[in-house]
């Protein structure tokens, strides 16, 4: 096929891009961008991914090594269907945030720091660089293979030419639809439908050789696996190391390689594309690979001896014949390596003119004290400088390495250097504690390591290190070998280096976290990050404006140019309910502004550059102090009120308390009074009454004196009984009551008291249910208060129980040093209303007169046991009247006690 | 006596949701160790499987982890935010904030 044709075909191929592209912006433009905004498109832009490597690499690779070129497509389908642990959590802060780039992630976690963005940046061109000099490498490759012509211009073969008319041409695509405008949210959907286009394009193409492979050149599926183990050479075993090693790798490229970055987190629109590029995007990578073997078995054993494997999917089919499947195939890798090249310089670039030139121009203009003029311009042609730089590096590089080093290599190399953001990265979306310091340090030592292992001995001895290097180690010191550091030579050189970068990487990362004080505004950031779920909103940075939004408004024009300036600000005056295009400035306009302008030139530019123009208001230390002790002062000051207040009514309710007491201590005293005074009356009315007829008693006989005398005399007596009883409950109720404390036999006590008391009423026979052996218990206690007591309990039962034959039984029983006496009588019992009362003073359930007491008896009794540390109580439901006496079996008195004797009272 | 029929759980949806999260999380670990599994069947010398076998054992996990994802794809798209434009469907949106808040 002729050269120029092939050209012609290339160029007519770059024109539909265009065509598409330039539709695409359009309509994103009028806002019909509905179909553009897909998950089909999202899912074919990550597509971005199969790169030139993957289309004539993978083949090479899978000829040489077998299976082993899987692992390259396996670590992403990993990461892909287990989406919901790493990339739902990315995708969102990105989308929250307005990220533009890897490095704007990683500066805007930690404290939107320009260090770490210009390290990123770093990292990312050198790695970058490479790969984007492999892409040039493998179109180039294809032009010559395919340029059999031999009359053509004497460029044909020469790849240096071609890729550099290449190299500009890309360079020409990326700034047309890169750069077109400063969007928003560095959102390219021209961009996105030419890779989408493009994705369809070379999985057609190898789809469309491995067709012809398994079912023309071979004849279907099973014969291909007879091939494959026809053809299987002893490398071809699946290397443990390897196999784990770049599984790993490849997991780690998809999340951090800049273009990938790109395609799945800043153009991502909503969390649903995710969902569907899940399983989408990892069918893409398996139907890309399904064929990779067959072209390869097919291959080795079609082609001449010594072929280049790495060009099996264009000479295979040229070999056959069959030109017009050639040319597919060669659009097909075309299409690879120019997306791969579009979107990793547009990429590279953003991070280039965010994070390097435009903070240098900003720092320079201040220190010059110059305006800082039209920025929108200045950051579009930064830009497009940018892209330039970055594919005029590829091409360099590509001239100096001589494109001579197997396709694959330089892939797995670039995959290495980009590895090294993973740490910072995993802990700017998991650990809150990850900070600044520790994340550039892991950042420089792991790149270092990343230099010193890979990439500078991958230009071969004597290029970048010296043979001499290679052999005995830097400085001499054998230890420093770049491929067998420390000693370690167990693994080959990409596994080697993979590990001691990413070890001492993570290993630095961790520790500076550990000893370094992150800023405020980095634990700011650090918890909105981490907890991007659990957040409605971006967390406050702001907090002391002294800016007027007259100076702000001129800035913002100057990046968002002047119209979309003016609606943003017009906008949030409305918010605000104010007219006009001046809104007041809060701290919500402040983030709202910050987060506008940081989609066009990053987190940290736009940080630092609304710092500028607002003064001084940046949060500092002194102010996030201010404001946390400020709130402490206020809580602590409403925890006081509060607590004040709840003493106060506290105490209200214990007054409260208190003042109903002593009302009810007023009615009982007014009760007792009358009581009292009841009682008293009562043999008063009859002593009075009977004396009178004695002392007019003319013509009485004396029987009937004496009669009437003895009356007299009896009611004194019940008198003088019921002031006893007084004296001795006022004695009790005030503890002053003289205890006489002896050993003595209980059952000695119940045996006096029954005696006792068969004086009340003795015509009744009662029966005594009791047991001795239980009773024979020696206490401790005033024997006879105590057989007051009993004797008081049981004359009741004789005056109160009803039966017709009366029995009282009497149950002794211990209970953790306490005695308890049970006396329960056969008849009624106490009706339940009336339990509670039968304690209290003057209370009798029946006539007094019948009962023939003052109704002081049980009072007395419960007051004697609180003197004798013990109670008595009335129990329920034992088939009669149940009282229990319980008191302690020794009792302990204070000192006070005295030992005065003191008889005992008359029982009520 | 039979126990009665019907639901014990009353907010069936949302649990199933949660469930299918973790399943989601666990996914991509039994992925791992399924594509690891040729390390442990011997690297050399005559018990090792040959290529083609292992060929299709690969293909055949990669296409089962593919279908997985697409199951679960189906019932977690619900629990994230809808795209600006469509409106929220109205008795599923009120089991929604319940599962997102059970994350993290």
């Amino acid at each position: 096929m002729s050269f120029n044709l092939l050209v012609l075909t290339c160029l007519c191929y770059v024109i539909l891009l265009f065509v598409v592209a330039s539709a695409a912006e359009r309509s994103a433009a009028d806002g019909r961008a509905g179909w553009l905004r897909s998950p089909l498109i999202y899912t074919l832009s990550l597509s971005v991914y199969c790169t030139a490597w993957t289309f004539y690499g993978a083949v090479g690779y899978a000829a040489r090594s077998g299976l082993e070129f899987m692992t390259i497509y396996l670590g992403p389908t990993l990461v892909f269907v287990g989406w919901w642990v790493l990339l739902r959590k990315l995708v969102r802060i990105g989308r929250e945030n307005r990220v533009t780039s890897i490095a704007d992630m990683i500066s805007a976690r930690y404290g939107k720091s320009n260090l770490l963005g210009v390290i990123v940046t770093l990292l990312c061109v050198s790695a970058g660089t490479p790969y984007i000099a492999l892409q040039l490498q493998s179109i180039a490759q294809s032009f010559t293979v395919f340029a059999t012509d031999p009359v053509g211009p004497s460029f044909a073969t020469d790849r240096n030419l071609i890729a550099f008319w290449v190299a500009a041409g890309l360079a020409l695509f990326t700034i047309a639809f890169g750069t077109r405008n400063l969007d928003a949210n560095e959102q390219h959907p021209g961009v996105v439908t030419a890779i989408a286009v493009e994705a369809v394009v070379k999985l057609l193409a190898l789809i469309a050789v491995g067709v012809f492979a398994v079912w023309f050149v071979a004849s279907g599926p099973a014969d291909i696996l007879a091939r494959i183990d026809e053809q299987a050479l002893p490398e071809w075993h699946i290397q443990p190391g390897r196999w784990s090693g770049l599984i790993l790798l490849s997991a780690i490229a998809i999340v951090c390689l800049p273009r990938m970055f790109q395609v799945t987190v800043v153009e991502s629109t909503n969390d649903q594309h995710l969902a569907t590029a899940s399983w989408a995007f990892p069918l893409y990578l398996f139907m890309i690979s399904l064929f990779v073997l067959p072209i390869a078995v097919v291959g080795l054993a079609v082609m001449p001896e010594g072929a280049n494997a790495d060009m099996f999917v264009l000479t295979l089919p040229l070999h056959m014949g069959q030109n017009g499947l050639a040319l597919l195939s060669f659009l097909g890798g075309f299409s690879a390596a120019t997306s791969m090249v579009i979107v990793a310089s547009l990429a590279l670039a953003t991070m280039v003119s965010n994070h390097i030139v435009v903070p240098l121009w900003l720092k320079v203009r201040a220190a010059q004290n110059l305006d800082t003029g039209d920025m929108r311009l200045l950051v579009l042609s930064v830009r497009r400088l940018s892209i330039t730089l970055v594919l005029g590096f590829g091409y360099l590089y590509y001239v100096i390495s001589g494109g001579s080093a197997a396709l694959a290599a330089i892939g797995l190399i670039a995959f290495v250097g980009v590895a090294q953001v993973l740490p910072a990265l995993l802990g700017a979306l998991f650990w809150r504690g990850a900070s600044r310091t520790g994340a550039a340090l892991g950042l420089v030592v792991g790149s270092v390591m990343w230099f010193f292992t890979l990439f500078l001995p991958s230009f071969g001895p004597d290029v970048m290190l010296s043979a001499r290097v290679m052999e005995e180690g830097a400085f001499g010191l054998s230890w420093l070998r770049p491929y067998s550091l420390f000693g370690l030579t167990t693994l080959d050189p990409l596994m080697h280096a993979l590990f001691w970068s990413l070890l001492l990487n993570a290993m630095v990362f961790c520790i500076g976290s550990f000893l370094s004080f992150p800023s405020p505004i980095e634990r700011v950031q650090g918890a909105l990050f981490v907890n991007i779920f659990d957040r409605p909103g971006p967390a406050r940075s702001w907090t002391r404006p002294v800016a007027e939004a007259e100076d702000l408004l001129p800035m913002a024009q100057r990046i968002m140019g002047a119209t979309a300036g003016q609606a943003f600000f017009r906008a949030q005056a409305e918010v605000q309910g104010k007219q006009g295009y001046l809104p007041d400035i809060t701290p919500e306009f402040l983030e709202a502004l910050e987060l506008k302008l940081s989609g066009s030139v990053g987190a940290a530019t736009a940080h630092a550059m609304l710092a500028q123009t607002v003064g001084t208001a940046v949060v500092s230390v002194e102010d996030l102090m201010a404001v946390a002790s400020e709130t402490a002062q206020i809580m602590e000051y409403s925890a006081q009120l509060e607590a004040k207040s709840e003493e106060l009514s506290r105490t209200a309710r214990k007054l409260r308390e208190a003042n109903e007491m002593l009302q009810k201590l007023s009615v009982q005293k007014d009760a007792f009074l009358s009581q009292i005074s009841h009682e008293l009356r009562t043999p008063m009315t009859s002593i009075r009454a009977f004396s009178e007829i004695l002392m007019e008693g003319d013509g009485m006989s004396g029987e009937e004196q004496r009669h009437f005398a003895q009356i007299i005399h009896d009611e004194s007596i019940r008198l003088t009984r019921l002031l006893d009883d007084l004296l001795d409950l006022s004695v009790l109720e005030h503890g002053q009551v003289q205890l006489n404390i002896a050993p003595v036999m209980l059952r000695d006590l119940i045996d006096k008291s029954i005696t006792a008391s068969n004086s009340v009423q003795a015509e009744r026979k009662f029966t005594f249910l009791r047991s001795r052996d239980p009773e024979a218990i020696e206490i401790v206690t005033d024997a006879g208060r105590m057989t007051q007591v009993f004797i008081n309990i049981l004359s009741n039962a004789r005056k109160y129980c009803i039966s017709d034959d009366p029995q009282m039984q009497i149950k002794v029983r211990q209970r953790k040093g306490m005695v308890e006496v049970d006396f329960i009588d056969n008849g009624k019992g106490i009706p339940r209303d009336k339990q509670a009362l039968i304690f209290e003073k003057f209370s009798r359930l029946t006539d007094s007169m019948q009962a023939g007491g003052a109704g002081l008896g049980l009072a007395i009794c419960r007051e004697i046991m609180h003197n004798l540390g013990g109670d008595v109580s009335y129990v329920p439901g034992q088939g009669g009247a149940a009282f229990r006496v319980s008191f302690p079996k020794e009792l302990r008195l204070p000192e006070r006690a005295r030992k005065t004797p003191r008889s005992a009272a008359t029982a009520a | 006596m039979k126990p009665p029929r019907g639901p014990q759980f009353l907010a069936r949806e949302s649990y199933r949701i949660r469930r299918l999260m973790d399943a989601a999380r666990f996914l991509p670990v039994f992925g791992l160790i399924l594509l690891l599994l040729p390390l442990m069947r011997g690297t050399s010398g005559a018990e090792a499987p040959p290529t083609a076998t292992e060929t299709v054992y690969l293909f055949a996990v990669w296409i089962a982890l593919i279908l997985a994802a697409f199951l679960m794809s189906l019932g977690l798209r619900r629990t994230l935010d809808r795209p600006k434009s469509a409106t929220p469907s109205g008795p599923r949106a009120s089991t929604l904030p319940q599962a997102q808040a059970e994350e993290e």
